[in-house]
């Protein structure tokens, strides 16, 4: 082990990471980025949260999740009914219909959308609905053992369906989703100060997030979740039920994605079947990928370059980011399948193997 | 100390028709080191699958009074059943502490599991010392010798407190002081357990049982002492080859079937 990952394992060095992201985040990012590349980086930061999930999950749990987007899209779709709900309510008075409501022709409002008012009632769906929906869901598909690619389709099919679903509720904003807010707890979407309050929340928010995998991965757990996806045979014959372990990794990784979609609606200000179907749920594993599945900062980092990478390219190149994109898939599962993260080990491994071919050379 | 740990009563697993294990009574005693052999497809392997819940079965199993028939795997496991597979199977990726550690904690409650180790348990040191490990609690397991990764599976069991061990050719390409090692580490582990071994290897099995059980074409073709079994006419006959034909002193070939196996899979086949 290396002096440096040494340094990251000791508790002083976690503080000290854990502190430069902060300084990074809250003190650095706002000076270099104003305004709307604020608000975009924001949005990437929304993908990281994805990703730990998926890091979570796939990396050390070996569930291949294709469908986040489900989750994402859960969280996203509470969090907008309650700003469409407020938004409304400060026009019209309590009880209001939203607009995108009115011009569908819709007249009075569903009754499911009623709790919404409610700014409590919609974080805790935001925190429980999906996370007991992927409880449910993961002893339904993991007690009967399903695993592997069966799994991997069956989420990926649920997000094409969910973003299906949803594209027939007009309640729901049908095709166009939901968009045009307001107000996000009583503070003016739009303005600037606000939007970098935003951005610190979603900042806050991903650090805290980052500690929770942290303290998982360094758990007794995460050493059985490890095991799990590395013979789960093994551990069911230990005495473990195992279809509850990974219950556990899939619920904390559906909770992430929530929380995600809930930040990612007033930080983008539209929420719709488009981002939370099939390619979304792809571009959140790409970027896990491609960072480095297994590792902490891996997920954070693919998830930011991949969204980086994504705006840039199709800012300058509209046609051809798609085709980089499967690119650099290949490119990674061939080359690199330990993604960004393995490098610094895999140069270590490079520059050791070098030297002792140098001192063979001389002897 | 003669105590029976386990009963199997009239164990019958049939494929599709195909019955692979045929009416089997076998019970294991505490203190015993008790072989079970057979040709390829004779079923040792699918008992203990049966035994573990891996295999669906009729007739009955027991345990301290307990009927184990269609209770799930974990569940058995928790009973103090412990096996090991054919290929040593152990988590790779992490290190023999961590290996031991999983094994010992398979009651522990959700909150001890989501803190870190503090420190390891006792048992998972006093049993890394037992399986020869103590030096490489630290190592990843998927880079231990082939003959280490067979102990630290053995260990898991052990730091399991299973009482009852199957193991599935535990020195299966193990080399001959692996061989020697292991012989006496089961019966170390043997003492106060009730220790099964399917295997291949005649050499092993003679130097090491206590009991036999021969199993041909699914059904119990004779058991007893290693003498009692190898004077056995059905068994020469079906399984030994020729009478006298018991080579014990040819040296047993690396990680191949002994030859006596090979003949009676030919005449199996």
């Amino acid at each position: 082990m290396s002096a440096v990952s040494k340094f990251f394992q000791s508790k002083f060095g976690i503080w000290s990471g854990f502190a430069g992201a902060a300084v990074a985040l809250f003190g650095i990012m706002p000076l270099l980025l104003s305004g709307f590349r604020l608000g975009l980086f924001a949005q990437f930061l929304c993908y990281a949260i994805v990703a730990v999930g998926i890091g979570l999950a796939w990396g050390r749990g070996g569930m291949l999740t294709l469908g986040q987007g489900v989750y994402f899209g859960m969280g996203a779709y509470l969090m907008a009914m309650h700003l469409k709900m407020a938004d409304a309510e400060f026009r019209n008075g309590p009880g209001a219909v939203p607009d995108f409501m009115e011009l569908a022709g819709i007249r009075s409002l569903p009754a499911y959308w009623a709790p919404f008012a409610s700014p409590v009632f919609t974080i805790a769906a935001i925190l429980i609905l999906p996370t007991a929906f992927a409880v449910l869901l993961g002893l339904a598909v993991f007690k009967r053992r399903v695993k592997g690619a069966y799994f991997a389709i069956l989420s990926q099919a649920l997000a094409g369906a969910f973003a299906i679903l949803l594209i027939g509720q007009q309640s729901l904003g049908g095709f166009n989703g939901i968009s045009r807010f307001q107000y996000f707890f009583g503070y003016t979407i739009n303005d600037p100060v606000n939007q970098q309050m935003l951005y610190f929340i979603v900042a806050a928010v991903l650090l805290a997030v980052v500690a929770l995998s942290l303290q998982l991965r360094r758990s007794r757990y995460g050493e059985l979740l490890v095991a799990v996806r590395d013979s789960e045979e093994r551990v069911r014959f230990l005495g473990y039920d195992s279809a509850n372990i990974k219950v556990v990794a899939y619920a904390v990784a559906a909770l992430l994605a929530s929380i995600a979609g809930a930040l990612f609606v007033p930080v983008v200000g539209i929420i719709s079947p488009a981002s939370i179907g099939i390619v979304p749920s792809i571009m959140f594993i790409l970027g896990v990928a491609i960072g480095g599945r297994a590792s902490l900062l891996g997920p954070v980092i693919g998830a930011l370059a991949v969204a980086w990478a994504q705006t840039t390219l199709s800012e300058q190149f509209p046609s051809a980011w798609t085709y980089a994109q499967g690119l650099l898939f290949i490119v990674v599962i061939a080359l690199l399948p330990g993604g960004i993260a393995s490098i610094p080990a895999l140069a270590k491994r490079f520059r050791f193997k070098n030297n002792a071919e140098a001192v063979e050379a001389t002897a | 100390m003669n105590d029976v740990l386990l009963t199997c009563k009239n164990i019958e697993v049939s494929f599709d028709g195909f019955k692979a294990v045929d009416g089997v009574d076998l019970e294991l005693r505490r203190g015993e080191v008790h072989f079970l052999i057979g040709p390829n497809g004779a079923g040792k392997t699918t008992l203990v699958d049966a035994i573990t819940g891996l295999a669906k079965y009729t007739g009955s199993v027991t345990k301290d009074g307990e009927e184990l028939r269609g209770k799930k795997i974990p569940h058995i496991a928790r009973k103090g059943i412990g096996r090991t597979f054919q290929t040593a199977t152990v988590f790779e990726n992490l290190t023999v502490a961590q290996n031991l550690d999983i094994a010992a904690g398979a009651g522990r409650s959700p909150w001890s599991l989501l803190r870190r180790r503090k420190h390891l348990p006792q048992q998972v040191l006093e049993t890394m010392e037992r399986i020869g490990l103590a030096d490489h609690a630290g190592t990843d397991a998927g880079i231990l010798a082939h003959g280490q990764k067979q102990w630290l599976e053995i260990g898991m069991l052990l730091v399991g407190d299973a009482d009852v061990l199957l193991l599935d050719e535990p020195i299966a390409g193990m080399g001959h002081e692996e061989r020697e090692t292991t012989g006496k580490l089961l019966h170390d582990i043997a003492a106060d357990r009730a220790v099964a071994v399917v295997e291949h290897d005649m050499d092993f099995m003679r130097a090491n049982a206590s009991r036999v059980t021969v199993l041909h074409a699914g059904a119990v073709l004779a058991a007893g002492s290693v003498d009692e079994v190898s004077t056995d006419a059905k068994v020469q006959e079906v399984y030994l080859g020729t009478s006298n034909a018991a080579p014990s002193e040819t040296a047993p070939s690396k990680g191949a079937p002994s030859k006596d196996m090979e003949t009676a899979d030919a005449r199996v086949a």
